[in-house]
């Protein structure tokens, strides 16, 4: 039983749930959608600056979760930086594969060096109910780049 | 008011009690089962699961149609649970007594047939800060379509009613006030007796969202002389799909509707239809025929057992639980009213709610963590969620240690 848990809330999410970085508006936001799971009341707001290559310049975020969803939004706004929107969707799409497959082989794929410290959050697989967690500020960074306002796990 | 404690058959044995629920001998990841969420629905007993089986097996037809006799049992079943109700509740008259398929449904029903038709424009409506989604958003639809006012009577720390300022919200255009009975996620029983004479001698009518007071305590529409009760079976030990809305004879009377369709009616012509009498003209169609038996059984069962005894095994499960949290470091208990029940809203420092309901689930312990469709109660405490232990007749010691020990095995990942 602890060795699952154990898998699941590992040193680098406590760590990142705990101090997560980027974790601030900037001045004059670019670009922000929220993300919210009405299921369990995290709420965070993801902020994010593209430039004219479309190009993610600057990403951070605020507000209030899980440790899963703190963990996985501060590690995506240190591993999203400087990648392009195209390259950060793609990993956006591999990334929920590795949350929901069993034998995710990502070596192969894109960005497989960012998918590697995307690892530690893996262990969601064996919890279904907070892939959601896990999955939250993605698709709020998703929507910011789309310029959706507000998305909705439920 | 009826006394089941009084009943010479009333024993609590918990292991026999337990044994009644079949769920409750099986194991979640390899651990016993400790369900600690019976606030948000309650386990069924043998004696429910059988009684519905028992409807599909050998007794089931439609209701208040067939001219054989199958049908006839069905509908003395379906009636009998009626009464039962009528009997549970202390209703005066069984037409008061209109099955829904929840509270939720009957807390609408009294917005889109009651308040509709007697609110005006200017009108207020009281409800308070502990109150679940279903006795807000209700009131917030009516108060858009009515262009009504909406008050909220706030609650102190302790999570009791500021009575005091309940006060001062009534006055002559204060309509309504609807409240929960005991709040879900706090525990507190409202004074909801105090709260009926005050509205009713400012010429309120009372609406009480009884879901998480009907398996805690008796209750009697008479003697708190309510104009409305409300609660669901499935919180009630009974089965989902069926709820109760109590309501006063002459105010259901001169109600509209609430759904039109077959049942509900005397005569229908083109031109126009006539409406049945109570409780059929609320209840149009063919209702959750099972499960309003069911819920009889559920009642069968809670009387067999008497509500005096399951408060005080409840009670002192509710001390025991809470004096060994409090001795948790980094624990706080949200809800400290001086009457509460079992209900138990808590936070930890070192992990967020969700944080702990995965971990106490690997250990076997099930409880829920959120906001408990109580948002507006959340930003009241400046909380985003919190993690609730409720229990139920059912729970025992052994329940209560293995939650605290599954809260000891978050503070070793968090702390």
């Amino acid at each position: 039983m602890l060795d699952e848990l154990r898998e699941l809330y590992q040193e680098v999410i406590l760590d990142h749930g705990k101090n997560p970085r980027n974790f601030r508006r900037p001045n004059k936001p670019k670009r922000e959608a929220a993300g919210k799971n009405p299921l369990c009341g995290d709420q965070l707001v993801v902020y994010v600056d593209v430039d004219h290559n479309e190009c993610i310049v600057d990403v951070s975020f605020l507000g209030k979760g899980c440790a899963i969803s703190i963990a996985s939004a501060s590690l995506m706004t240190e591993i999203v930086k400087g990648k392009s929107i195209a390259d950060a969707k793609a990993l956006l799409d591999n990334f929920i594969k590795m949350c929901t497959t069993d034998d995710f082989d990502f070596k192969g794929e894109d960005g497989a060096e960012e998918l590697e410290r995307l690892q530690v959050l893996s262990g969601v697989r064996q919890f279904p109910v907070r892939v959601k967690c896990a999955t939250l500020a993605w698709h709020a960074l998703d929507a910011a780049v789309k310029g959706v306002e507000e998305i909705s796990t439920e | 008011m009826i006394n089941f404690a009084d009943h010479p058959s009333n024993t609590f044995d918990i292991e026999k009690i337990r044994s009644d629920f079949p769920i409750l001998a099986t194991e979640v990841h390899g651990q016993p089962f400790a369900f600690l969420d019976s606030a948000a629905s309650a386990q069924k007993p043998r004696q429910v699961i059988d009684a519905i089986s028992a409807v599909y097996d050998s007794g089931y037809a439609n209701v208040h149609r067939g001219a054989y006799q199958l049908s006839e049992v069905v509908t003395d079943n379906y009636e009998g649970a009626r009464d039962k109700v009528q009997e549970f509740l202390n209703a005066e008259h069984r037409g008061e007594i209109i099955f829904t398929r929840n509270a939720t449904e009957a807390i609408n029903l009294v917005a889109a047939s009651y308040a509709r038709n007697k609110l005006n424009c200017g009108d207020e409506i009281i409800i308070t800060e502990m109150d679940h989604h279903s006795n807000i958003v209700p009131w917030q639809l009516l108060k858009a379509e009515k262009d009504l006012v909406l008050k909220v009577v706030p609650i102190t720390d302790a999570g009791e009613l500021r009575m005091d300022i309940f006060e001062k919200l009534l006055t002559s255009r204060t309509k309504l006030v609807s409240v929960p009975h005991i709040s879900n996620v706090l525990g507190t029983v409202l004074p909801v007796k105090r709260i009926i004479e005050l509205a009713h001698s400012s010429g309120a009518a009372v609406l009480v969202d009884g879901c998480q007071a009907v398996m805690h305590e008796s209750v009697d529409v008479r003697d708190l002389d309510c104009d409305f009760y409300a609660f669901s079976g499935h919180k009630l030990y009974g089965p989902s799909g069926i709820g109760v809305l109590y309501g006063k004879k002459e105010l259901l009377d001169a109600m509209p509707p609430y759904m039109g369709g077959g049942d509900m009616i005397n005569t229908v012509t083109f031109e126009e239809s006539t409406w049945a009498e109570l409780p059929g003209k609320f209840e149009a169609g063919t209702p959750a025929i099972a499960q309003a038996i069911g819920l009889g059984a559920a009642i069968d069962y809670i009387n067999d057992i008497g509500l005096a005894s399951i408060a005080k095994h409840e009670h002192a499960l509710l001390e025991y639980t809470t004096s060994r949290l409090s001795a948790i470091e980094g624990l706080k208990i949200i809800g400290t009213a001086s009457n509460k029940v079992s209900v138990i809203s808590m936070t930890l420092d070192c992990a967020h709610p969700h944080d702990m309901a995965t971990i106490l689930d690997r250990s076997g312990v099930a409880i829920r963590a959120g906001h408990h469709c109580a948002q507006p109660l959340m930003d009241r405490l400046g909380l985003p969620a919190t993690a609730r232990a409720s229990f139920g007749l059912y729970n025992n010691q052994d329940d209560a240690d293995q939650l605290c020990q599954a809260l000891e095995t978050v503070q070793e990942i968090f702390g």
